[in-house]
């Protein structure tokens, strides 16, 4: 059950919020000062669990939650914040600072309102506030920090699921999460500037077809892959959907509910393509005409509304 | 001639499509049990669906010989006695059972004893954790889903369309026909227990009328 923004008011700590602790923690934490349109605790997500009906989750611009983490000396599938185009703004708690990492997309990146560096580590001491603004490029931003976000994980991963529920809420005002303590000795990589992926002005998604193109007539599969369609503003963590041409089906009826893959181009019954993303279910009933390559779906999370998209043949 | 189609569902994914419901439930039990005797390559998730079984996150190096073994597997049918019976406590009393029993042409009072006598057994799981896809009502007494789906089905509550019976494990919106309820639905979910979900792909169930439970 996807939670509904906003039911609680801002500071008022939710009953029985399993995950997200209230109250100072003993140990690092973090305190959610603005939370933004959307910010989730994400990992690598939930593996192994499809056939129950449970979604991967993990952040959608992997690669930058991985550069992140490594920026701040963490594993690569440490738990990190991802932001949805306004970003957030936290508060250090705790006796210690933190090292931080704001990255994937662009923004102004603020510690007690002082400018500082986009993309690679920044100090922030502990009552501190760092902030990430609103995206300049792309959507989604990932706010890193040393020793990892440490909610309690659900089924082997901190991820916020937004089909089913599981994993932490979505922050609210006010929310306190834990960080993890680092290991001793730990210190960020000595490296110099990293270069970040940029945004795309079109997302271009390689497809390969199946399973059920034969579903479709030939002159839709011709329209898929050459006509342009446009990132629509219903889009979220579940899919990418799209605003463009009809695909036209080559036969009527429905399609028995089938396994579902992370990157699957299915198209619903107003013909307009959605390409899964990572809260995607597990199984569903609409025909999939193609696969977009998982390493294009990186691009996707971050391609705002009204982003140009073409379909073309992996 | 095989009755096994398998279509690539991009580069790392295998959708085997079988015949029927049925093939495709002893197809997934094939599959455990070869995985389980470490006779398939690596997969991270094997999702069966209606009459399909997908088979994702598969070695990539491995995938277009599975593909052309995967055709030529001799199936046994599903073992029907296998493991204990998962029973379900219901009421009968949900808000759709005279349009179920006017669609299988029987007073109302036979619809409880008609489906509490059906032995169940999941076919597949999906729409959310710890919704289990139950077969075993015989193929006349197949219901359409609702014209108009209802924004809001209760937790518990026990549902029919098409070939599927079906309980809510959480509120959620929902076109099924429904004929009752589960007290104490979250049995069914619970991803702090080992295992999370009540009812898994393979699992036997029936469902006991409340009344005659106590």
């Amino acid at each position: 059950m996807t939670r509904e923004a906003g039911t609680l008011r801002a500071g008022v700590p939710a009953p029985g919020r399993a995950v997200v602790r209230s109250g100072a923690p003993a140990g690092p934490g973090l305190e959610v000062v603005r939370a933004g349109a959307l910010t989730t605790v994400q990992d690598a997500g939930r593996t192994g669990w499809a056939h129950l009906g449970v979604p991967r989750a993990g952040a959608l611009d992997g690669p930058a939650r991985c550069l992140a983490n490594r920026l701040v000396g963490n594993a690569p599938d440490a738990a990190v914040l991802e932001t949805t185009l306004t970003g957030c703004a936290v508060r250090v708690s705790g006796v210690r600072p933190l090292t931080a990492v704001v990255g994937g997309a662009v923004c102004r990146v603020t510690v007690d309102g002082r400018p500082v560096a986009w993309g690679a580590p920044v100090r922030v001491p502990p009552g501190a506030v760092l902030e990430a603004g609103p995206a300049l490029h792309g959507l989604r931003a990932y706010l890193a920090f040393g020793g990892g976000l440490v909610p309690e994980p659900v089924l082997g991963s901190r991820s916020a699921d937004l089909l089913s529920g599981l994993g932490p809420p979505v922050l609210r005002d006010g929310d306190v999460l834990p960080v993890g303590a680092v290991a001793p000795g730990h210190s960020c990589p000595a490296v110099g500037p990293v270069p970040w992926p940029g945004t795309p002005g079109e997302l271009v998604l390689p497809v390969r077809l199946g399973p059920r193109d034969d579903w479709f007539t030939p002159a839709a599969l011709r329209t898929l892959t050459t006509a342009v369609y446009r990132v629509a503003a219903q889009s979220n963590r579940i899919g990418l959907r799209t605003e463009g041409p009809f695909l036209a089906r080559a036969r009527g009826g429905e399609l028995p509910s089938e396994g579902m893959v992370l990157g699957a181009v299915q198209v619903p019954p107003d013909g307009r393509p959605v390409v899964f993303l990572n809260d995607h279910p597990t199984t569903g009933g609409y025909p999939v005409v193609g696969v977009v390559a998982a390493s294009a779906l990186a691009a996707a999370a971050q391609a705002p509304p009204g982003t140009p998209v073409r379909f073309v043949r992996a | 001639m095989s009755a096994v189609r398998v279509l690539a569902a991009g580069p790392g994914a295998l959708l085997v499509e079988l015949a029927s419901g049925e093939s495709a439930e002893a197809f997934h039990a094939e599959l455990l049990r070869r995985r389980a005797d470490g006779g398939l390559p690596a997969v991270r998730e094997i999702v069966p669906g209606a009459t399909t079984v997908l088979l994702d996150g598969i070695e990539p190096r491995a995938v277009a010989g599975l593909a052309r073994r995967l055709t030529s597997w001799e199936v046994p049918p599903p073992s029907r006695d296998a493991g204990e019976a998962v029973e379900i406590p219901v009421v009968y009393d949900g808000p759709d059972l005279a349009d179920v029993a006017g669609a299988w042409g029987v007073p109302v009072a036979d619809v409880p004893r008609i489906h509490a006598r059906t032995e169940f057994r999941v076919a597949f799981c999906g729409f959310a954790p710890g919704f289990g896809y139950l077969t075993g009502l015989p193929g006349h007494l197949r219901v359409p889903r609702r014209a108009t789906p209802r924004s809001r089905v209760p937790a518990g509550a026990l549902a029919l369309a098409g070939p599927y019976t079906g309980v809510y494990p959480r509120p959620s919106p929902g076109g099924w026909q429904l004929i009752g309820r589960m007290p104490g639905p979250e049995v069914l979910w619970d991803p702090g227990r080992e295992p999370a979900a009540l009812l898994a792909p393979g699992s036997r169930v029936r469902f006991v009328a409340a009344e005659d439970a106590g």
